[in-house]
């Protein structure tokens, strides 16, 4: 017997390019705050703390929850830190929620971030390690021929990328907390920005940002008490489950990870999800370069492989008219404080669920699917959020 | 088939039924992550006849900072050869706390049994120049204090209080470097008086040598089992489960200057979650890299109070990390260290305890017990 859990509490940062007005603790403590106001709840009512983010040398601080420790409120309470690479802001929030399906603690505040601009996570990535293969030129430079083996695979047209590209800017105008407002945002536009990895352009790309994210998660009884307090109805998890496979070796599909689809696989089971498409009413999916939007539309089997482009080019992924909209909030491609991206995708799915979202929510959420991956494509963390208790 | 004791974590009893961990060496020039971890796990998986298909949930602790690059512990992964593709997770911490992840992983009724493993080599950089970037980056890291500065800084207080000598400091010194003689993996073992340490110079003041631990390379894996399946491997491997009856862990402010360094309300408050008092102890394994905080912790604990049958706790019989101490793994060492006593019948309860963070600022604290 698990316990159910359920997401209570819900904040973020307005994601920016620098935040040298805050600390790091101040940039933390301001999610943090607003996941506690949103649950009614105070410091004291949390029992224990789950962090997370990407690597330390994106900042320079090693194992900094020890310093943020006192500004989480943590101080003799159990706080502890995750990282699992780029699917770390989904892992931190899988973590804290097993410590209230085991029946371990009640409310966990779950807090995730980046503060890029203290360091240069372009740097931190470049770093050569001793008989490992060089991840020059940063993520771009990794994931670009994957995606030109996806599209000589697919035989999907040049401009599918463009077009998420364009179709998550404009998501990221109706979300005011999102860093890219792009206002005049065109195919044109992203065609004439500058090629970084051939085929993605500078605007297929996620952009560099520092910000923050954290929730409450509940138990039964907490998400009872949040929502007698504050009229805000829980988001409950329905399934929650992380994958991970080897960065590489002979025969590894790269382009179609079987960790994510066996990830895919397990959620769906515990949420009862057999028709992804139909089932859920929106994604939030790690999309931090254009391409990965139809990439993992096969991957998370919402259609059949070599069709994800489909999708994306008759428009079912946009809030508008679309189906099955994908990353109403922007998504990675218009703010990525990475350490915080994955917790984002967990935590703009609740904002749908509870009907939070503001003016990028789509009409009646039922149930909703959060994604984040990492590393080589090789990390995966999902949940399946729903407005049923299950 | 003796009854399983019950868990104050959960609603299902977890067992450590294998630990293994590498040589400690000063420097491990041949092999890297990888290549150390292997031998280790196949070490672990071959006490109990298991492999990795029979693993539901695989958890490790390390640091980009030992190795000076981003994800270490991705390739380290590479290790296992995690494929088909598994349920696994990494925390930035000492693997300890993985253990704890994967303690409260194993209550889901779908994870039965779990590896747990960290590692850290500490020779590929300079530990008093890296530690200090554990520290506040705005107010503390930018004055690099080293670690054993900071150690001193406790030690000092610990004198001026007047609850510790630095007679006291050698003696748990002696104790624990004459223990490590009976520990093949030890780096660090001898025989010496408490008058002969004395003679050593002062490191940082109060702190002279013997008092510091060795800069270590090693790493260390343990399997986790639930109930049934944790009696059928320890079965296997001739040994009784260690069952991990309490674990909490706990943080203080960072500030040292906020703490009364002498003290350890975080340990203290994690051994009451864990309840280390509910029973009598036979063995602590305490992760007290410098020899005063050893004093500090034995006291948090409550140890005077909890021996059995008339003798006293056997604190570190390892040697503990004043034998060897590898970052990241040292933590995990220690409950795997106390959880062998329990498995080999030479003990019956046991403490074990992980620290993290400058001069004990975060601790974790287990109970482990055979079933009588």
């Amino acid at each position: 017997m698990t316990e159910r859990v359920a997401v209570i509490g819900v904040g973020q940062t307005h994601h920016k390019a620098k935040r040298d007005d805050v600390s790091i603790a101040g940039l933390v403590r301001e999610a943090a705050l607003r996941a506690l106001d949103d649950a009614g709840l105070g410091w004291a009512d949390i029992d224990a703390v789950v962090i997370g983010k990407a690597p330390d040398m994106f900042e320079g601080v090693m194992m900094p929850e020890l310093y943020l420790a006192p500004a989480l409120g943590a101080v003799g309470k159990p706080i502890f830190r995750v990282h699992t690479a780029g699917s770390v802001g989904g892992s931190t929030a899988l973590v804290a929620a097993h410590l209230v399906t085991s029946g371990v603690h009640h409310r966990v505040l779950t807090v995730a971030f980046e503060k890029q601009s203290d360091s240069d996570a372009m740097w931190a990535l470049s770093v050569l390690q001793p008989f490992s293969a060089p991840l020059l030129a940063g993520a771009g430079g990794y994931f670009a021929p994957h995606i030109r083996a996806y599209m000589h695979r697919s035989g999907a047209p040049r401009d599918i990328g463009m077009k998420v590209a364009v179709k998550d800017r404009l998501h990221a105008l109706r979300n005011p907390y999102a860093h890219l407002h792009l206002a005049d945002i065109s195919l044109k536009m992203v065609e004439e920005s500058i090629m970084l990895w051939d085929p993605l352009h500078y605007l297929e790309s996620c952009p560099s940002s520092d910000g923050a994210a954290a929730m409450v998660l509940g138990s039964e009884k907490a998400a009872a008490d949040a929502q007698a307090a504050t009229g805000r109805r829980p988001a409950w998890v329905h399934g929650m489950a992380m994958r991970s496979e080897p960065t590489m070796f002979a025969g590894r599909d790269q382009i179609n990870p079987r960790a994510g689809r066996e990830c895919a696989a397990d959620v769906y089971r515990q949420a009862g999800v057999t028709n992804p498409r139909q089932d859920f009413d929106c994604a939030e999916v790690y999309v931090p370069f254009s391409w990965y939007e139809p990439m993992w539309l096969e991957n998370l089997g919402f259609c059949d492989q070599g069709d994800g482009w489909k999708l994306t080019e008759e428009g079912a992924t946009f809030i508008d008219g679309g189906d099955i909209p994908w990353n109403c909030s922007g998504g990675v491609l218009s703010s990525n404080p990475i350490g915080a991206s994955g917790m984002l995708r967990f935590l703009e799915v609740a904002l749908q669920v509870r009907g939070e979202a503001g003016d990028h929510q789509v009409d009646g959420v039922r149930r909703a699917l959060g994604q984040a991956y990492g590393g080589g494509s090789q990390f995966f963390a999902m949940w399946v959020l729903g407005t049923d208790r299950p | 088939m003796p009854t399983t004791p019950t868990p104050r974590l959960g609603h299902r009893p977890v067992a450590v039924v294998s630990f293994a961990q590498a040589d400690n060496l000063r420097r491990e020039s041949h092999r890297n992550e990888v290549e150390t971890l292997m031998p280790v796990f196949a070490e672990a998986f071959g006490r109990v006849g298991v492999t990795k298909n029979d693993i539901d949930f695989i958890c490790s602790g390390s640091t980009d900072y030992l190795v000076g690059g981003p994800f270490s512990f991705v390739s380290a992964l590479d290790a296992i050869g995690v494929w088909p593709p598994r349920s696994e997770s990494h925390v930035e911490m000492d693997a300890a706390w993985a253990l704890y992840e994967a303690v409260v992983a194993l209550q889901d009724d779908d994870v039965d049994a779990a590896l747990v493993y960290g590692f850290g080599k500490s020779s590929l950089g300079q530990l008093d120049k890296i530690m200090a970037l554990q520290l506040d980056p705005y107010v503390l890291a930018p004055l690099w204090p080293d670690p054993v500065s900071l150690a001193a800084l406790q030690a000092r207080a610990l004198l001026d209080s007047g609850k510790a000598t630095e007679d006291d400091f050698a003696a748990v010194a002696a104790r624990s470097r004459k223990a490590a003689l009976d520990n093949p993996k030890a780096q660090v073992a001898y025989d010496r008086s408490v008058a002969d340490l004395l003679a050593e110079d002062y490191v940082v003041s109060p702190l002279r040598k013997h008092t510091l631990p060795p800069i270590t390379d090693g790493a260390a894996a343990v399997v986790l089992a639930v109930g049934d399946q944790a009696w059928e491997w320890a079965e296997r491997a001739g040994v009784r489960p260690a069952w991990i009856t309490g674990i909490d862990h706990r943080v203080e402010t960072h500030s040292l200057g906020a703490r009364d360094l002498t003290t350890s309300p975080s340990t203290r408050k994690a051994a009451g979650v864990a309840g280390v008092a509910d029973g009598g102890v036979d063995v602590a394994e305490l992760h007290a890299p410098f020899a005063p905080q050893e004093l500090i912790l034995a006291e948090a604990l409550g140890l005077a109070a909890l021996g059995r049958n008339g003798n006293g706790v056997d604190v570190n019989p390892s040697g503990g990390p004043l034998a060897a101490n590898p970052l990241m793994a040292g933590g995990l060492i220690r409950i795997g260290e106390a959880a062998a006593r329990i498995m080999n019948g030479t003990a019956d309860r046991a403490v074990a305890h992980a620290t993290s963070g400058p001069a004990l600022q975060q601790n974790l604290v287990a109970v482990l017990e055979g079933a009588s």
